[in-house]
């Protein structure tokens, strides 16, 4: 139940764009429409559920002061956590690799249109963002680690397929002024839904 | 690339024709994060002219020794190696703002900006173009980052720096600092306007 409610808050409550403003540069450049912002999104559910539990488990059984206790008592004074930032982006870096080898070969055509954006998953914030709030908070256990995961991830694609979304149509049936058309109204459009989920923060789960 | 390429073009495309933030849209987030106030906008943006220029210098002379599948890696251990200098030196030389500043120097890490031109253009160019192009595109994003900083600090605090900016005598007659500049979404929108004000005045940047 806790597991859930944390899911649930991780989606709306948490949102990585829109309460926490991570992700940014991939949810602004491949947002042009809907299937490429769909495809993006299910790679960072991916990545985030994949990396989450493993960063978890190597931030409890090895990084932590005092995690490398079950190696022997002479251990137990032991702590890696300065290496924390360079272990979870290394984790994040080869998961994405794999990630990206896999991508090109089954699915060549999503490849492409991904572009540059394929690899810059492993710098996209959401990520390594999302390991650094699991180790701030503690999480309990490797299932709440992987639901939370799996709640940013949603709460990531639900944002980006939003805003592909209202792009395609702004694209069609409005008059923008010609300057501001393309990033500039992506801008703008992300601060007003920004504010627009904040108001989900007065709920309590 | 075949032909030569132009340094001079390399170092200073980057400040607006092709600026890094509001035309290639790379290291949006520290943008929203660091710049609600002017200072820490100051030294993220020397922070990263510094990592961006040297790791494009380490990237590029070992470009051609890395292998594909893994360069990735490559590249966030290099660019992780050099932020952790930084942060250590900002503790030692600069304490109150690297407090400031916590986590966002550790995500410079991510900052999209890195990776995005250590794959764009170090992976393909000699060592002093690569300089170049560093430094051009450090000092392209502290120039919004600074434009940003300061329209948030001095709309939202009344401060420039840490010092106050407007006058007492505006707040007694009613004027009220704005809160919401404060918030993250208003860093979006003041970096729409750079947008709007930079198309305007450059036609050919204009998306149809």
């Amino acid at each position: 139940m806790e597991n859930l409610n944390l899911f649930i808050r991780s989606i709306f409550i948490d949102n990585m764009i829109f309460a926490y403003f991570l992700g940014m540069c991939s949810f602004l450049a491949v947002s042009k429409n809907v299937k490429t912002a769909f495809g993006l999104g299910v790679a960072v559910t991916f990545m985030l559920v994949i990396t989450l539990p493993i960063n978890f488990l190597l931030e409890n059984y090895v990084l932590k002061a005092g995690a490398l206790v079950w190696l022997g008592p002479d251990y137990a004074d032991i702590d890696l956590s300065f290496l924390s930032l360079i272990m979870f982006i290394a984790v994040i870096a080869s998961m994405t690799q794999l990630v990206e080898m896999a991508v090109e070969k089954f699915s060549p055509a999503l490849y492409s249109s991904l572009g540059i954006f394929l690899p810059l998953i492993a710098v996209n914030c959401a990520i390594l963002g999302g390991s650094l709030f699991m180790q701030q908070r503690e999480f309990g256990n490797v299932w709440t680690a992987t639901c939370a995961g799996a709640g940013w991830g949603l709460g990531w694609l639900l944002a980006i397929v939003a805003i592909a979304a209202i792009r395609e149509r702004i694209a069609e049936y409005s008059n923008i002024p010609k300057p501001l058309r393309g990033t500039g109204i992506t801008f703008i459009i992300t601060a007003l839904m920004g504010i627009a989920f904040m108001s989900f923060l007065g709920i309590k789960l | 690339m075949a032909e030569k390429i132009n340094n001079k073009s390399v170092l200073l495309n980057p400040f607006s024709k092709n600026n890094p933030v509001v035309v290639q849209v790379l290291g949006i987030c520290s943008v929203l994060a660091v710049t609600a106030k002017l200072e820490p906008a100051i030294v993220m943006g020397i922070s990263v002219i510094a990592v961006l220029a040297f790791s494009n210098v380490i990237i590029s002379l070992i470009r051609n020794t890395i292998p594909t599948n893994i360069r990735i890696i490559v590249q966030l251990v290099v660019v992780a190696g050099l932020v952790v200098i930084v942060d250590q030196l900002l503790k030692a030389y600069a304490y109150d703002v690297s407090k400031q500043l916590s986590v966002f120097i550790g995500l410079i890490i991510t900052n999209c900006i890195l990776m995005g031109r250590l794959e764009a253009f170090a992976m393909g160019n000699k060592p002093w173009p690569a300089f170049l192009d560093g430094i051009g595109n450090g000092i392209g994003y502290s120039i919004i980052l600074v434009i940003v900083g300061f329209f948030r600090e001095l709309l939202g605090s009344g401060t420039l720096l840490g010092i106050q900016v407007v006058p007492d005598s505006f707040y007694e007659a009613g004027y009220v600092n704005n809160g919401l500049m404060i918030l993250p979404p208003m860093a979006l929108i003041v970096v729409a306007c750079i947008i709007w004000v930079q198309r305007a005045r450059n036609k050919d940047l204009q998306e149809d």
